[in-house]
């Protein structure tokens, strides 16, 4: 019921309902009420996070591909900003402009991901993971071996947003804003397409790859495609990710945090493209205020132990117990207008028996 | 044997007269060989009924059509044109079609998306990303092959939700999707009720002349009021081939149906 009101809504105004409206407007006022701190350090990182995590949602929840190179996608982009564009390291820093450096950037990105697709889309699940883990890994150490172009351990600093229309893009209130509008952007994008032609032939593929041939598709060729949208998407959320840090090194591509991609996205729900953008907010917050919950050294745990439940209980995520919840709430609305619409029916007969 | 006419003259008239050749093909699984040199015509248009016992390898021979599992010797023909080097999908582009034993269909999405996509499959714009819209060509295909194959009431059911009978009729509908010319149907009245399996046959005999099938079919009556020539296979060979009535009559078929107890 759920997934088929998720996937098969036929116009985008049809899917607006009061709660989407309500998250919306907050979004917007956000900035109004909320401190620099939750502003930035919350509310941007959270929808970049949620960004690069909605690339994986696409090609995993739509697509049925678990890539664990997201992270790596999007790392290459930020990379591409820094050795493009201008950093304070003193190495590369060709100092293009922002309006050739960011397409570039974005479309290397994509290219990337086209290739890590094409080598890993003829192999099925842990096989897939374990493909995508590799160039995650090897992508890795190249940058922090590489000095000549990656500047190794250290990686580049100093990397700015442009200053356009006389903003200062790295403010808190400018920076939430640009964030917004693209990954929200992305979401409805998303949203759209996973009822287009393209959308239902890449869920048709998770769910039958081999019934897809069978009935004329070039199975390869468009998982591969999803590949790269999905890298023009993680691409982008890379070049937001730098620009937030105004730095990049090889720890900002470890496998820690590509599986904190992973997680992000299991944990927000794969089956609709809010749950990424949930599982991110979720993330985050757990990321910053754990430690107020229990000591230093153990916040990990905490973060671990909440997801290990929310995973246990919840296969499809913080979404699913959602959905599930709402339901609940629906059928008790519902079961007690049957009741009083019942309740009714009974007394208008002896009503209208008074009267006559 | 009809099948020695695959012969060098009848390749130079097959591209019109032929949907599928096949010469010499064979397919091994590692030492077990499921089809041993099956030379095998089939006219464009022609009904055809492959029968056999369970591991006579009738779906063996199918995947060796399609290309699920190309074989291991031979050439595959499809109207005239050597496919056996082409990947599945560009066999379907060609006009083959197939069902399968198991119902293999999109579970996550609705039935009439299930169709939507058998029709863009054969057709362009596969890589579309704006929604389809009410006045789309292969929407309005899939509302006629919705309505062909009885599912109307269906129509926006996820496929998970179907009844068996109702998957076996979607399995069709994909089959049917975008001009076939050859369908090759693998056992498609499995578990169908009686009335189910008359809805079939009806089915089956109101294509247009020019679609033809080959059908894998354990219920005689419904593989011998559905096709016009018989291919009874055994142990990955061609056993007999002759007309239905020519089969049932065949002493060593009824031997060999009646000795695993078939009747």
């Amino acid at each position: 019921m759920d997934a088929r009101q998720l996937f098969s809504g036929n116009s985008l105004l049809s899917e607006l309902r009061p709660g989407p409206l309500v998250a919306v407007a907050f979004l917007l006022a956000y900035p109004a009420f909320a401190s620099d701190f939750f502003i930035f350090q919350i509310g941007a990182y959270s929808l970049i996070l949620g960004t690069i995590a909605l690339s994986l949602t696409m090609l995993a929840g739509y697509g049925g591909m678990v890539s664990l190179a997201q992270l790596t996608v999007a790392g290459l982009a930020g990379y591409l900003v820094a050795i493009l564009g201008d950093n304070s390291v003193g190495v590369m820093g060709l100092g293009w402009p922002w309006w050739l450096t960011v397409p570039v950037a974005i479309l290397g990105a994509a290219l990337f991901s086209v290739f890590v697709g094409a080598i890993s889309v003829r192999t099925e699940g842990i096989y897939t993971i374990m493909i995508t883990l590799a160039i995650a890994v090897a992508f890795f150490y190249f940058v922090r071996q590489n000095y000549v172009i990656f500047n190794g351990f250290t990686g580049f600093a100093g990397v700015e947003p442009p200053a356009i229309f006389g903003l200062y893009w790295r403010d808190p209130a400018p920076f939430y804003y640009l964030t917004l509008a693209l990954s929200g952007g992305f979401f409805l994008a998303v949203l759209y397409a996973s009822r287009s032609t393209f959308g239902l032939s890449l869920q048709a593929i998770r769910d039958n790859p081999r019934r897809m041939r069978a009935l004329g598709y070039d199975v390869t060729l468009h998982r591969i495609v999803a590949y790269f949208l999905s890298g023009l998407i993680a691409g982008t959320a890379g070049v937001l990710l730098v620009w937030f840090n105004g730095r990049i090194s090889p720890g900002s591509v470890g496998i820690d945090v590509a599986i904190d991609i992973l997680v992000i996205a299991v944990v927000g729900g794969m089956r609709h493209p809010v749950g990424p953008f949930i599982g991110a907010i979720a993330f985050v917050l757990l990321e910053n205020f754990a430690i107020d919950l229990i000591d230093r050294e153990r916040f990990n745990t905490v973060i671990g132990l909440a997801f290990l439940l929310v995973v246990l209980f919840s296969p499809d995520g913080l979404l699913g117990i959602w959905n599930r919840l709402r339901d609940k709430l629906r059928l008790g609305r519902n079961a007690r207008q049957d009741a009083r619409r019942g309740e009714g029916g009974e007394r208008q007969p002896a009503e209208s028996l008074e009267q006559t | 044997m009809s099948t020695s006419r695959t012969d060098a003259l009848s390749r130079l008239q097959g591209a019109g007269r032929f949907a599928l050749e096949l010469e010499a093909v064979s397919r091994h699984f590692g030492a077990l060989v499921a089809l041993a040199d099956i030379n095998l015509t089939v006219r464009a248009g022609e009904r055809r009924a492959v029968l056999g016992s369970n591991g006579a390898g009738k779906t063996t021979l199918f995947n060796a059509i399609t290309g699920d599992y190309p074989p291991t010797t031979g050439r595959v023909r499809l109207f005239g044109e050597d496919v056996t080097d082409l990947p599945v999908h560009e066999r379907i582009r060609r006009g083959l079609r197939r069902t399968y034993q198991i119902s293999l269909l999109f579970d996550g999405l609705s039935v009439i998306d299930n169709i939507y996509l058998a029709c863009r499959g054969v057709s362009r714009r596969r890589f579309s990303l704006k929604r389809p819209g009410r006045d789309d060509s292969a929407f309005h295909t899939a509302e006629t092959l919705l309505s062909a194959v009885h599912l109307d009431d269906a129509r926006d059911m996820l496929v998970a939700a179907l009844s068996h009978g109702q998957q076996r009729q979607l399995e069709i509908a994909l089959a049917l999707a975008g001009a076939p010319r050859l369908i090759l149907f693998d056992e498609p009245a499995a578990g169908l009720s009686p009335t189910e399996r008359t809805e079939l046959v009806e089915i089956l005999q109101s294509l247009p002349d020019h679609i033809g099938y080959i059908i894998i079919e354990h219920d005689m009556d419904v593989a011998l009021r559905a096709a016009e020539s018989v291919t009874m296979m055994h142990n990955g060979r061609i056993f007999k081939e002759g007309t239905p009535e020519e089969i049932e009559n065949d002493p060593e078929v009824q031997e060999l149906y009646l000795g695993q107890g078939h009747g």
